[in-house]
């Protein structure tokens, strides 16, 4: 399941580009791979984050792993629900389990991400 | 060096379970998912694969004196078919590995850790006396754990002889399944009742079918549920909480030496360590923090560190965080101020004695 619409990582976050905005979450492969996700930490409002950087973390009973940032910029909304109930990534990893919104800084950044045919190409969906 | 497989291996493919390399064979860590398969074990009946584990033979006159002399726990006196937790430990006392050992009619059968099995083959081979034989029965064994309270209820539809019902803990006997001879021993290393089931490798995948068509169906569980299960009941993983480098007494597995039945490998060393003190002991810690300890994070106390995490994570039965860690043995009492660094993050934790898990009264 990857949409056409959105950009990827190859670190397995995607990207919904809304004007200035960059709606991110992770993809359903990365939910996948995780497994049962126990807690998710992300930053508040307002946090400056930086591509390629983590913004967050995922406890999942398999292992923690980062959360990293495909784009730079600033948060301007955090998705409570998920931090409040982690299971909302795994039945909708695309809509309700999206994780923050960014201003983005450099919109060219986003050239550099992954179109979903490519993204199909190294996930292997 | 290619993976092996065991002969459940096409099956758990056809299951949805991914496997990945764990202790030289291909295996899965989940299928539905390690807490839904952690569940259904506490609350119903699950199936592992546990074909990966090691079957060493002992047999010959002196079996008996031998194996006596490779293991910690004392085996004379074991009734035929009943099986004991043992320990195998090298000359400086350091754990070559925990196992199982069967009396059966003509051999005592070792059953060692996947990951420890070449190892252990190695020392008993190396230490055999003249008189007594040793085989590896490893590649023509399959086994299949059964566990949780449903178990039995598998159990009784699937094989012929009901004795098997009224198998006491850490007693076994042969049954059939389907056609198939199979040893069957009320163990499992989940804390649930259960069974694990021995047979030959060309059977196992039948002995499989059968069990997976008993009602109510037993949930198939990979190596993430069978490391939640046994973290839950604070059993040591070999190769985590415990290796060569650790003794018997610093693991807290003290109750599976025997001191007084004789001498055997390794004995020497923990009476020299009883008398010098013990430098590190393994102590269970529960939090309630959202950032769980992991293997590797470092345990604190009054601003100095104490210790180390050898396996951590999340309880599914607990929701909470669990953890096994060595610190230093004046800090491994319930008094201590524990803190475990998470990441960067202090969080506080508890000393907890014994299981995590305990089972609720009904």
């Amino acid at each position: 399941m990857i949409p056409d619409d959105l950009r990827y990582s190859d670190k397995h976050e995607w990207v919904k580009v809304d004007g200035d905005i960059a709606i991110v979450g992770i993809t359903d492969y990365a939910q996948t791979q995780l497994g049962d996700i126990v807690y998710v930490e992300l930053p508040s409002v307002g946090t400056k984050v930086e591509a390629a950087a983590s913004f967050g973390t995922i406890e999942a009973v398999k292992a923690v792993s980062d959360l990293y940032c495909p784009i730079s910029g600033e948060v301007t909304e955090v998705n409570d629900n998920v931090t409040a109930d982690p299971a909302v990534i795994k039945s909708s990893p695309y809509g309700g389990g999206w994780m923050i919104k960014i201003k983005m800084e450099k919109k060219d950044e986003l050239d550099s991400l992954l179109n979903a045919e490519k993204y199909r190409e190294l996930t292997g969906e | 060096m290619e993976p092996k497989k065991t002969p459940l291996y096409d099956r758990q493919v056809a299951l949805g379970g991914r496997p990945v390399e764990f202790a030289g064979f291909s295996m899965p860590i989940e299928f539905t998912g390690v807490v839904d398969e952690h569940l259904s074990v506490r609350r119903e009946v699950g199936i592992f694969d546990v074909s990966h584990m090691g079957e060493i033979s002992v047999s010959g006159d002196n079996a008996l004196d031998y194996v006596e002399r490779l293991t910690t726990n004392q085996a004379t006196g074991l009734d035929p078919f009943q099986a004991q937790y043992t320990l195998m430990l090298n000359d400086d006392g350091g754990v070559i590995d925990d196992l199982l050992v069967y009396r059966r009619k003509f051999d005592y059968l070792l059953v060692v850790n996947a990951a420890n099995t070449r190892r252990a083959l190695t020392w008993v081979t190396g230490h055999a006396p003249a008189d007594v034989r040793i085989d590896n029965l490893s590649d023509e064994t399959g086994l299949i754990a059964l566990q949780g309270p449903r178990a039995k209820d598998v159990m009784r539809q699937v094989c012929g002889d009901d004795n098997v019902l009224g198998l006491e803990p850490f007693r076994s006997m042969g049954a059939t399944i389907g056609d198939a001879p199979c040893l069957v021993s009320r163990t499992g290393y989940t804390g649930e009742d259960g069974f694990e089931i021995y047979i030959n490798a060309s059977s196992t995948g039948d002995v499989w079918d059968i069990l997976m068509g008993a009602e109510p169906r037993p949930k198939p569980c990979g190596l993430g549920a069978r490391d939640t299960l046994r973290l839950e009941m604070a059993f040591r993983l070999h190769g985590s909480d415990m290796d060569e480098s650790t003794t018997p007494l610093e693991a807290g597995l003290g109750w599976t030496v025997k001191l007084d039945k004789g001498d055997f490998y390794g004995r020497d060393a923990l009476i020299r360590q009883k008398e010098s003190g013990i430098p590190r002991k393994i102590v269970g810690l529960r939090s309630d923090a959202k950032r769980f300890a992991r293997r590797g994070s470092k345990v604190r106390s009054g601003g100095e560190e104490i210790g180390e995490v050898t396996s951590g994570g999340f309880s599914p039965s607990l929701e909470c965080g669990i953890a096994l860690a060595y610190v230093g043995s004046k800090f491994a009492k319930r008094s201590t101020d524990f803190k475990i660094d998470v990441r960067g993050q202090l969080v506080d934790a508890k000393y907890e004695k014994g299981p995590f898990y305990k089972k609720p009264e009904n």
